[in-house]
């Protein structure tokens, strides 16, 4: 799930007004991307790039980039998945969990790895990028050997940030999303990290809610890179949703402190503000 | 959404789901009434779409109607985790041999549905620890062979398993994220019956499924505004108005308060397509009472920070508040909304969110 100048894109609801912005900055930023689809404007072309019908008449591409709305997203992904695509992002907030459900079942049957839905994207700083993260400013990206995992784009563009202000760049910026059922977990992105050449340490950013930090925490034992982590959530209410779906403290378990306590005992360093995050790499032994 | 009881109960009859007789109420005149019709003992329980119902004395045994109606006066009106009773279901009361739990769900880490089962039904299961799990593959369904192999595990015969194919059926017709009985009481012959009944059906799914709406939580004239304007909004009790875009940020900028020995007023944030109504978002926060300073945390990934900027000005200078705001303002559009900000309001945002955050804190006190 770590994107490469080399993986060729298509954009599902391309012709759509943020889909268009967001392409243009993705082809600026050297992504390949190969066309869109769109049954309603098969045979048109849109910035340039050819529109489809749907994934069987499109050209060869590996990322399906899904920015349609809600209740498209199962017949969008299940085509994708059908169409031997080695990855599908789901950008879209709001799918209806049982249509993530069958999603996921499919893609596990097909071998294909879904990230999302309700991600910002990937980004891989000076080579490509896949979603609606600022990939483009330089203030936010620059390469480097930090990997980042987040659940929410919003966030996960302070710290890229914060980093380099720190003087760190990015290997990769993976999006897990902020749903409740996520397609790729934090521990997977973790393990993708983990076997990344270019990635010498990982800043995780979780929030409350669910088990993913609880979940990532065991995979943190064993890695070989160090990984320092900032929790979203911790002034937050139970009971209340913090705007993300899954972003609920409903168990004892789903709280701060529980992750937070998951996390360090697995060796990572948990951090309380954004801003203490490149300071926490400078503990690890990790220079910028 | 959460379906109150007898709403739960309604689809569990509709699919052969055996339920107590029962009827609604709401008022105690109402509930001796219906008391009375169904004879013998009866449960009042408030109809509230929480859980945690029955500790918190929403369930009451009633040995006659005059008893129900003395029940339902004291339940209708109360608050209940945040819900006010306005009706009370009275049913009869079950001979209840023994009761057992069942539930189907969605398991995050399973990425599927998973069927839940315990021989330990009753109030507080979520300390039982012997409940069985049987994931379910939802492309295949739930196989008779799978479901009564769990209804063996309960020493439970074909009843169970039929009732738990049904239960399943409910849950993925339905877009349920939870469906749950507990108690499903086993009567002296056997049969079963679903004495309770929680339906959360996925907010995401509502548009295509028909249900009756629920009543929200109790909430504040503010948050109901929220609601109306579809923007994620809870008052909290601090004062610091605190306005960003996007969950994690939003959530990150209230920790950052707090690590600042400051206290927030609210949750408030505008991410996703909501990024375009930052105008009547920095209203809507303008109202909080007892609000000292306001700490605005921009960081735009699809959310484009000069359109937000641009909201919030003219939010500011249509309404002239007396307190200070501080910025910190980074990510797509960047440059205009900081220049926006500098031309319209003469203010410099701060370059670090921790910053801007400490200068909100230290003006509040």
């Amino acid at each position: 799930m770590i994107l490469r100048a080399t993986d060729r894109v298509a954009v599902w609801g391309v012709t759509g007004r943020q889909a268009s912005f967001w392409t243009e900055r993705m082809i600026a930023c050297g992504t390949s991307v190969v066309g869109g689809v769109n049954p309603a404007r098969a045979g048109a072309l849109h910035l340039g790039l050819p529109v489809w019908g749907d994934a069987a008449s499109a050209g060869a591409f590996d990322v399906a980039l899904l920015f349609v709305p809600p209740a498209a997203v199962l017949a969008a992904a299940l085509d994708a998945i059908a169409s031997a695509a080695r990855l599908v992002v789901i950008l879209t907030e709001f799918v209806p969990v049982h249509d993530m459900l069958l999603v996921l079942a499919t893609a596990r049957r097909a071998g294909v790895t879904v990230v999302g839905a309700n991600t910002a994207g990937l980004v891989t700083p000076g080579e490509a990028f896949a979603g609606i993260m600022p990939a483009f400013n330089a203030r936010v990206f620059r390469p480097g050997r930090i990997g980042v995992v987040s659940r929410s784009g919003s966030l996960g563009t302070l710290v890229c940030l914060n980093l380099v202000r720190a003087g760190y760049g990015q290997s990769a910026f993976i999006g897990i999303g902020g749903d409740a059922v996520p397609g790729t977990t934090s521990r997977e992105a973790l393990a993708a990290l983990e076997a990344d050449p270019r990635t010498e340490a990982v800043v995780l950013l979780g929030e409350i809610g669910g088990g993913l930090e609880q979940d990532a925490a065991g995979l943190v034992r064993a890695m070989g890179k160090p990984v320092v982590s900032f929790i979203a959530g911790a002034a937050a209410p139970p009971g209340r949703r913090m705007g993300h779906a899954g972003a609920i403290i409903g168990g004892a378990g789903e709280g701060h402190a529980a992750k937070r306590a998951a996390l360090e005992e697995a060796g990572a360093i948990v951090v309380a503000t954004p801003a203490d995050l490149p300071a926490a790499l400078q503990r690890k032994g990790i220079q910028p | 959404m959460n379906l109150e009881e007898h709403a739960g109960k309604a689809i569990l009859a509709a699919f052969g789901i055996a339920v107590p007789r029962g009827q609604l109420a709401d008022t105690p005149e109402q509930a001796a009434q219906v008391a009375a019709s169904l004879g013998g003992e009866v449960v009042v329980k408030a109809q509230v779409p929480t859980g945690r119902r029955g500790k918190a004395g929403g369930v009451r045994f009633a040995a006659t109607p005059g008893e129900a109606a003395e029940h339902a006066a004291a339940l209708l009106g109360a608050g209940i985790e945040g819900h006010v009773v306005r009706r009370v279901l009275v049913e009869q009361r079950l001979p209840i041999r023994r009761e057992l739990y069942v539930a189907v769900a969605v398991d995050p880490a399973g990425r599927g549905p998973v069927l839940l089962a315990s021989a330990a039904g009753g109030m507080d299961i979520e300390q039982a620890g012997d409940i069985a799990r049987l994931p379910i593959d939802i492309l295949d369904g739930l196989s008779a062979g799978q479901a009564a192999g769990l209804a063996a595990g309960l020493q439970a015969g074909p009843e169970l398993t039929d009732l738990l194919l049904r239960l399943y059926e409910v849950w993925r017709l339905h877009d349920a994220e939870l469906l749950e009985i507990n108690p499903l009481a086993v009567l002296a012959d056997g049969s079963l019956v679903a004495a309770d009944c929680k339906l959360v059906v996925d907010d995401a799914a509502l548009a295509r499924q028909s249900l009756a709406p629920v009543a929200a939580p109790e909430a504040t004239a503010l948050e109901l505004r929220a609601a109306s304007l579809d923007l994620n909004f809870h008052q909290l009790d601090g004062n610091i108005g605190v306005l960003a875009n996007g969950a994690g940020l939003t959530m990150a900028t209230l920790d950052m308060v707090r690590h600042a020995g400051g206290a927030p007023a609210n949750f408030l944030e505008i991410g996703g397509d909501a990024y375009t109504r930052a105008r009547p978002a920095l209203e809507l926060l303008l109202d909080l009472p007892g609000l000292r300073a306001v700490v605005v945390n921009f960081c735009g990934a699809y959310a484009r920070t000069e359109v937000m900027a641009a909201g919030v000005a003219d939010a500011w200078q249509a309404l002239s508040p007396s307190i200070p705001v501080f910025f910190s303002v980074h990510g797509t559009g960047e440059d205009a909304a900081v220049a926006l900000l500098r031309d319209r309001l003469g203010i410099e945002p701060f370059d670090l969110a921790e910053d801007a955050v400490r200068a909100a804190v230290e003006a509040a006190r």
